[in-house]
């Protein structure tokens, strides 16, 4: 059984803080395909076109007919433990820091045998599932748990460093004043969070959603304006020592294109709002956050950027709001390279269009806001750097990755 | 002919401001972010709320100097509304920030105190009788002067409080609508001030001729001056007003140091 997680203790304030050292982080540019699956919760390995061989560790061609056709696969995630073993001693400074730390060799069904991170209540000739997981560097790793899930799994030490588990840690929801924010803070209450703290702008404006929030226990309400320079930054010298899961859920669309509706004001909302309010977040939290991506097991692990499935390629119905995503979409990626060192990782939630008053004539199929905070959790629980949330996200990735000039030319979603 | 050295008429009054007699009092709210503008329906444009962002404070990016950027709308904070804010005032000459002649900028005010009824009433509305009242006592408003409506409504801080919104709108004093039409006529005031968020009531949106101090003040080349402060510091009658809003080019207002000159 794995054992239970320790309740979050007050910080000392006379411990030096543990430094965010990094796991061995070198990987071949094959292997980088193990981050791409990782990174999307997928389980897929090399599978040679020619003979059909699965392939691991990921190499230039075949290990079996020397073929250089091998695309990536969805394979089975099934295998025995053949091998357990316990590192006590580690000269890498991450694992010196975390030792004693469980590896064990699986074979697995679909062939290959792999050496992979070993949940605590794996034993030798147990059935295990495999998944491919990021570790604190961004990087993929195979990781084991038993195939059938044993109580406190989550509680797993290395899993957790293998997670982003909102379970006993502090969340900052930055706009309040949204229904996604109410199914966000109600969603993170459910899955264990030690304490919900949620930013709301010019309070003079009415918010059923934040009337919800405030009603709850548990939750605390700040002043938060990402428009605002002094806003963010006084809110960060408060909250940035305690906030270890930050949901950036700006949110400002308003439907028009460049040539059909032509406004510097509108656009420069957007831009102000999406990109220029995750800068501001970024360079006032971000250091803080990175600060403490160490920080015993309830330390800073996620930054989640939620953002519309119209980042990735414009939708020209909301041209403008389409493009401040991209650019918002673009920082985060600089974010992600920023964040890495602190091991604290940037999460982007591509969502499709929402339920709400300014997708009133978008036709169906349309986002609830329990369904989008329930992915967005489930995807920090299980550790995913990048989710396509609903069916016209999934639709959009899928064609991109396809051919993203037929989608430029036929976005109607 | 005269100076300001000599005994002259500006040698009495700089004599009065600075060895007594006439006290300078600053009707001006202080620009900071918070300051809420005025609420528009979502699909409408907005007015940017007023921020700073720093150049340099005697550090890398300016070893020398402290400065800001600021960015607002024009009708931000404690402002000055020219006539060509309005559709009604759109045609007119000498309508914009940069063309209104620079000795409407400064003029008489009249202050009725209108506090104990926008405390039990936040839809108090200003009334001719009430003002034909207030100059039994005080003396008819004078031509060209500036009618301020003192409410107190500038004592709250709170922004909730201060804009006052539910879900039919805002719920602020300001003038009746049958009110505007005398002042002009009547009264040839020059412009109508008041403490809220702008010159008209918050529920004015709803009146039959919506927005009415816009609608006849701007249409007849008259000014407007809300989001003030202090107005309980000047008496009914007799202070002057300093209003020069910036020369901004087709200016429809700008934010505005509100200064009144009051005989101690």
């Amino acid at each position: 059984m794995t054992t239970p997680l320790p309740p979050p203790k007050k910080k000392d304030p006379v411990a030096r803080t543990r430094m965010p050292a990094q796991p061995p982080g070198n990987r071949s540019r094959e292997a980088q395909g193990l981050t791409a699956m990782a990174a999307v919760g997928r389980f897929a390995l090399q599978t040679c076109a020619d003979c059909g061989q699965v392939q691991y560790p990921p190499r230039q061609i075949c290990g079996q007919c020397l073929g250089d056709d091998l695309p990536w696969r969805d394979v089975d995630p099934s295998g025995s433990l053949i091998a357990e073993t316990k590192l006590h001693h580690a000269n890498d400074l991450f694992f010196r820091d975390r030792v004693p730390w469980r590896l064990g060799v699986v074979g697995m069904d679909a062939g290959p045998s792999v050496v992979a991170h070993l949940a605590e209540d794996c034993r030798q000739g147990d059935r295990v599932k495999l998944s491919l997981n990021l570790d604190r560097g961004g990087h993929a790793v195979m990781n084991a748990r038993p195939e059938t899930p044993g109580p406190n799994q989550m509680d797993d030490m290395q899993l957790r460093e293998l997670s982003m588990d909102p379970k006993d840690r502090r969340v900052l929801i930055v706009n309040g004043k949204t229904e996604l924010a109410l199914a966000l803070a109600q969603g993170f209450k459910a899955a264990g969070a030690r304490e919900i703290f949620v930013g709301h702008a010019e309070p003079w404006k009415a918010s059923a959603s934040l009337e919800a929030i405030r009603g709850m226990a548990g939750v605390t309400l700040f002043p938060l304006d990402v428009t605002d320079t002094d806003s963010v930054g006084e809110l960060a010298a408060v909250l940035g020592g305690k906030v270890e899961i930050l949901i950036n859920n700006s949110y400002h669309l308003r439907p028009g294109g460049a040539v059909d509706r032509m406004d510097m004001n509108v656009s420069r909302e957007e831009m102000d709002i999406h990109y220029f309010g995750l800068l501001r977040l970024a360079g006032t939290f971000g250091p803080a956050m990175r600060g403490r991506g160490a920080d015993g097991e309830h330390g800073a692990c996620a930054w989640v950027n939620v953002l519309s499935a119209y980042a990735q390629v414009n939708n020209p119905a909301f041209g403008t709001y389409s493009a401040s995503q991209a650019a918002a979409r673009s920082l985060a990626q600089c974010l992600r390279a920023e964040m890495a060192p602190g091991g604290v990782r940037v999460v982007n939630a591509y969502v499709g269009p929402l339920d709400d008053e300014w997708h009133q004539m978008v036709p169906p199929p349309k986002l609830g806001p329990d369904t989008v905070a329930g992915r967005i959790i489930k995807a920090l629980q299980q550790g995913h750097e990048d989710l396509a949330i609903g069916a016209v996200a999934e639709e959009i990735a899928e064609r991109l990755a396809e051919n993203p000039k037929e989608i430029e030319r036929e976005i109607k979603l | 002919m005269s100076d300001a050295t000599d005994g002259g008429l500006l040698s009495q009054l700089l004599g009065g401001i600075t060895g007594g007699g006439i006290r300078v009092v600053d009707l001006t709210m202080t620009l900071q972010p918070d300051v809420p503008t005025i609420v528009m329906p979502p699909e409408f444009g907005q007015s940017w709320p007023f921020r700073m962002e720093e150049i340099s404070k005697y550090d890398h990016r300016g070893p020398f100097c402290y400065w800001n950027n600021l960015s607002c709308g024009e009708h931000t904070g404690t402002h000055f509304d020219a006539p060509i804010h309005w559709v009604s005032g759109k045609d007119l000459p000498e309508n914009a920030t940069d063309t209104i002649p620079v000795e409407k900028f400064l003029a008489h005010a009249c202050v009725i105190d209108c506090s104990a009824q926008a405390d039990a009433d936040p839809d108090f509305l200003l009334t001719q009788d009430m003002i034909e009242t207030w100059e039994d006592e005080h003396g008819k408003i004078p031509a060209r002067s500036w009618l301020l409506m003192r409410t107190d409504w500038s004592l709250k801080t709170d922004p909730v409080a201060y804009m006052n919104m539910a879900a039919d709108g805002a719920h602020t004093p300001g003038p009746h609508e049958d009110l505007i039409p005398w002042l002009i006529e009547d009264r040839d005031v020059i412009g109508f001030g008041c403490e809220a968020v702008g010159t008209d009531a918050g529920q004015a949106g709803h009146f039959n001729m919506p927005y009415p101090c816009h609608y006849h003040m701007h249409g007849n080349n008259r000014f407007g001056l809300p989001a003030l402060t202090n107005l309980d510091a000047l008496p009914p009658q007799g202070a002057v007003l300093i209003t020069p809003p910036l020369k901004i080019r087709q200016g429809s207002g700008s934010p505005t140091r509100v200064l009144a000159l009051v005989e101690s």
